[in-house]
């Protein structure tokens, strides 16, 4: 992220950023809500686009509000932040997958 | 200073120019505290992994769909969701050099904190009250285990920020103040996003289905 982004002409921070990243995050958290509560959808599109849209919000928090691009040297803590996210995902999604064989076994 | 300086890559500018990277050793802080929301965000993984895994496992008693209030947990995001914003902000007046109002936005982050945590809690009593204890069921367990963790993560959260705000009172905005705040609020906004994350595969799964 270039410096200009962030900063007016006279060296000042703007909350322009901030305030942007909130809208989007409230806008995305009343797309799920309204998209869970009125069952608009059938099920399984349903919960596709709710994961999806909270993994927006992991982007607006990572680029509006912690300033993941800012760094001097080599991006050292995205690598281990994307390591984290994988081993999260695979976690989940393979603890899920097994428990499905489990349930079939009966 | 004059080591930060030999660092900096062209794509690094935007960093040099805000006060808690100028110091190589504050700097570097800020790296392990990196570091250290990727080994946490796996301790949720396994409690997202386990609650997945046990939801449907209700024993007869209550199901989510019969304790999740749809108010309750709407004004809890909105309140986190509106406190990280609030914590992005203390940041901004920090970068700026605005003391005052850097202090403010902390005391309204920690705030609405509160607001969220005592909502929680208002939940979590409801939901005993309702039968629905811990012992229960796997379902449960797994619920209050995830659930409760992030909570006390927030309540964590909360006191440290108090600690960084009454530094910030006594010695103003310095490189080691700066970092401070500059963590404790990443810390923040981390635990927003796994707020994000239980109200969508928690709340609204357990509401859709």
């Amino acid at each position: 992220m270039e410096r200009g982004a962030q900063t007016t002409q006279h060296g000042h921070h703007s909350p322009t950023l901030y305030i942007v990243g909130y809208v989007l995050s409230l806008v995305l958290t009343a797309i799920s809500f309204v998209l869970a509560l009125t069952h608009a959808m059938s099920l399984g599109p349903t919960m596709w686009i709710l994961m999806i849209l909270a993994g927006l919000q992991i982007l607006v928090q990572l680029f509006f509000f912690m300033h993941v691009t800012e760094g001097d040297g080599p991006p050292y803590h995205s690598v281990t932040l994307l390591i984290g996210l994988i081993f999260t995902f695979a976690i989940c999604l393979m603890s899920i997958w097994i428990m499905t064989f489990h349930y079939q076994s009966y | 200073m004059a080591l930060a300086e030999k660092h900096v890559t062209p794509g690094g500018s935007a960093r040099a120019s805000s006060i808690e990277y100028r110091d190589p050793h504050q700097s570097v802080r800020i790296m392990g505290f990196w570091l250290f929301l990727s080994t946490d965000m796996l301790l949720f993984a396994c409690l997202f992994a386990t609650y997945l895994v046990v939801r449907t496992h209700t024993d007869g008693g209550p199901t989510p769909h019969e304790i999740f209030d749809v108010p309750g947990f709407t004004i809890e995001t909105f309140l986190l969701l509106t406190s990280s914003f609030t914590g992005g902000l203390a940041t901004l007046a920090m970068r700026n050099g605005h003391k005052k109002q850097l202090m403010a936005w902390l005391i309204v982050t920690m705030l609405l904190g509160l607001g969220f945590v005592g909502l929680e809690i208002q939940e979590f009593v409801a939901d005993v009250a309702e039968g629905a204890t811990m012992q229960r069921s796997a379902f449960l367990s797994a619920f209050f285990t995830l659930v409760g963790t992030h909570g006390s993560h927030v309540s964590l959260g909360i006191g440290w920020m108090f600690i960084t705000l009454l530094q910030v009172a006594r010695r103003g905005i310095t490189a080691v103040t700066a970092r401070k705040v500059f963590i404790v609020n990443l810390y923040w906004h981390f635990l927003d996003v796994v707020w994000v994350f239980i109200f969508t595969v928690v709340y609204l799964s357990g509401v859709v289905m």
